[in-house]
């Protein structure tokens, strides 16, 4: 057993971490404050090979492994919860599981574009009335000719207003024996007529994000943009899940982290009763929490993306990394600020925002609840993992860098 | 055109350096590539770029210190070799100067690139001497490359007093200056590419050079000592009477 990271994930680290340090950080309390994602950041990380981080070259993408996926969500999150969230809902959402379900039609038309950065994907699930509960969504899409037509809302869509397609799904087959038998995912480009969009303002969190709804009002999308099978809409739904939710269990990671650092630098310059915040035992306390917590959500899921790469059904282990990560990310963040007191609670330095950060990531992507039915379903041997129709396709280290 | 570029593996800047037993210790804080050596490779692949050729960057330490020139492979160069040999284990400058200009010799480079210094050992010497020993111009400190082409390069200089256009014939070595522009990040083909490179290993036997013995020794080293910083913070009704009492303390104190 090997708990290193290689020579190729270092520098993937560093790569990533220089572009937030350098590009993001530098703004992002200014566009945090204004409620508007910085107009540069989708092409820059798109320019820069990062959407399409672990796509196959010969996708268009650049061929780098589930794990590198992670440290760069790591290092995104650790400078700002909304880069991140780019790479669930753009990488995670759409294009990985374009990557999973997509025929090879499918991903010569939507996939490369979207792995080049050239275009910007998303994923609209859940609605205003459907969410943990996906299985009882409203949206419809009913057979016409070669195409479906779509109707409903999708709601608390991240990039809705930005994306140039969505990875939609909707009831398909209302008189399906259980409702979830009776849904169907489609590739819809969002520029199509009767799509309309808006974003959410007045969010706790994700300020510098992009968060909305997407309406379809008799929206026509040929049955070819049909993701996988008619009826099989929960699966790739599902699917999609497991690989967002890897990517807010390694960005969480990144915010545990990045609560850490500010802690301890806090802690290290501050005085208080004429000694150093860090030789205060009740602020070391809440530091070796943070430290611990981060060990441990790094390690959970690292081995998420292991199991990614070797091709290994891995539902139940990103569930738990989702869940831990996401928690613990929200402790950190919140007592971050009680290490730095007053100061804390401004927005003069970063731990406010990280905590406002925190908060939505323990409620989407499957909700922190969920995540414990998951694990309970697993542990008590209700839950057994079936064979999918279409695998996530595990990391082939030759072919992937094939162009 | 065929273009090296040298470059130097140096404790991270973050980290805290600190002399423990009379040798200089960073504790494990990472090696990274010397940050104005990043500036030099930048404009190596640029000018590679303009011109078509290839950039072979050269590194000189232990077997093991690859990092920098996996970083340079990543940013685009492509080729790489590390001089390694234990008969420069104590190199001075002089010694790395015959050592670099053999290797370049080797790569049969006519345009050598280097940062202007090295954030550890801060000389700055190394590309003037390298170019004594090949014999070749050095143009240092250089903020802009306003024209190359194979027979010559005319530069602008960034010196204390200003700019300076210059001219030189090459084969030349260039001393690159922050100016110039922000380096490139790696590109994740880059990083796939330096990750699985086998870099070559260049002894003095290799490159027919007999490193000269160091003429330079640190007879002692010693941490500078610690200096007593207070803190005080300001306080005022608004930031006009903070920067009030702030500029009074600055003219109390007789720093302006």
């Amino acid at each position: 057993m090997n708990f290193g990271l290689n020579s190729e994930h270092q520098m993937v680290q560093k790569m990533v971490r220089e572009f937030g340090q350098k590009e993001i950080a530098p703004v992002i309390q200014e566009y945090d404050r204004k409620q508007e994602m910085a107009p540069f950041v989708l092409p820059r990380m798109g320019e820069l090979g990062i959407l399409g981080i672990c796509i196959p070259v010969k996708y268009g993408g650049q061929g780098m492994d589930y794990i590198s996926l992670g440290l760069a969500c790591e290092e995104l999150e650790a400078v700002d919860t909304t880069l991140r969230v780019v790479m669930s809902v753009h990488t995670g959402l759409c294009s990985m599981t374009l990557l999973q379900w997509g025929t090879e039609a499918q991903k010569q038309k939507f996939l490369v574009p979207l792995a080049r950065g050239e275009k910007i994907g998303a994923g609209a699930f859940t609605e205003p009335g459907a969410g943990s509960d996906f299985s009882n969504i409203q949206a419809t899409g009913k057979r016409d000719g070669d195409d479906f037509v779509l109707n409903g809302e999708k709601m608390w869509i991240s990039l809705a207003t930005k994306a140039d397609y969505a990875l939609v799904t909707v009831r398909t087959d209302p008189e399906a024996a259980k409702p979830y038998q009776g849904l169907t995912s489609f590739i819809v480009d969002l520029h199509s007529p009767g799509v309309t969009s808006g974003d959410i303002h007045g969010k706790l969190g994700v300020r510098a994000g992009s968060t909305g709804w997407i309406n379809f009002q008799d929206v026509r999308v040929p049955a070819a943009n049909m993701i996988g099978e008619q009826g099989e809409g929960f699966k790739v739904t599902m699917s999609a899940f497991d690989n967002g939710r890897y990517t807010v269990a390694a960005g969480a990671t990144g915010l545990i982290r990045a609560a850490l650092e500010a802690s301890v630098d806090y802690a290290n310059e501050r005085q208080a009763s004429g000694k150093r915040l860090g030789e205060l035992q009740l602020i070391q306390a809440k530091i070796a929490r943070m430290a611990v917590d981060y060990e441990a959500a790094q390690l959970l899921y690292l081995k998420a993306g292991w199991m990614k790469n070797e091709g290994q059904r891995n539902t139940c282990q990103t569930s738990a990394s989702k869940w831990f990560a996401t928690d613990a990310s929200f402790d950190a963040a919140n007592e971050a600020i009680q290490i730095h007191g007053a100061y804390g609670f401004s927005d003069e330095y970063h731990v406010e925002r990280y905590l406002r950060n925190a908060r939505g990531a323990v409620i989407y992507e499957g909700s922190n609840e969920i995540q414990r039915l998951i694990q309970a379903s697993y542990a008590l041997g209700v839950r057994v993992d079936k064979a999918l129709r279409c695998e996530m396709p595990p990391y082939d280290e030759v072919a992937w860098g094939e162009e | 055109m065929k273009i090296a570029v040298c470059v130097k593996q140096v404790p991270d800047t973050a980290a805290q350096v600190v002399v423990e037993n009379g040798q200089v210790s960073w504790g494990d804080a990472p090696l990274v590539i010397n940050p104005w050596d990043e500036y030099a490779v930048e404009a190596a692949l640029q000018k590679a770029s303009d011109l078509g050729g290839s950039v072979t960057v050269i590194s000189m330490g232990a077997e093991n210190e690859t990092e920098a020139l996996k970083h340079a492979l990543a940013m685009g160069c492509n080729e790489a070799a590390l001089i390694s040999d234990p008969a420069l284990e104590d190199a001075d400058n002089a010694a790395a100067a015959h050592a670099l200009a053999a290797a370049i010799k080797k790569a049969e480079a006519e345009l050598v690139f280097f940062g202007k210094q090295a954030v550890d050992t801060d000389t700055g010497m190394l590309p003037g001497q390298t170019a004594r020993v090949l014999g070749w111009p050095a143009v240092t400190l250089v903020a802009a490359i306003q024209e190359l082409n194979p027979d010559m390069i005319k530069v602008e200089r960034a010196t204390e007093e200003g700019r300076q256009v210059v001219e030189s014939k090459l084969p030349a070595v260039v001393s690159i200056v922050k100016d110039y522009g922000e380096p490139r990040y790696p590109s994740f083909m880059g990083i796939r590419k330096a990750a699985r490179a086998e870099i070559p290993v260049w002894s003095t036997a290799d490159l027919g050079v007999e490193a000269p013995a160091a003429v330079v020794k640190w007879a002692a080293l010693s941490s500078p000592p610690k200096k007593d910083i207070e803190t005080e913070m300001i306080e005022g009704a608004d930031a006009g009477e903070i920067a009030e009492v702030l500029a009074d303390k600055i003219m109390a104190e007789k720093v302006l």
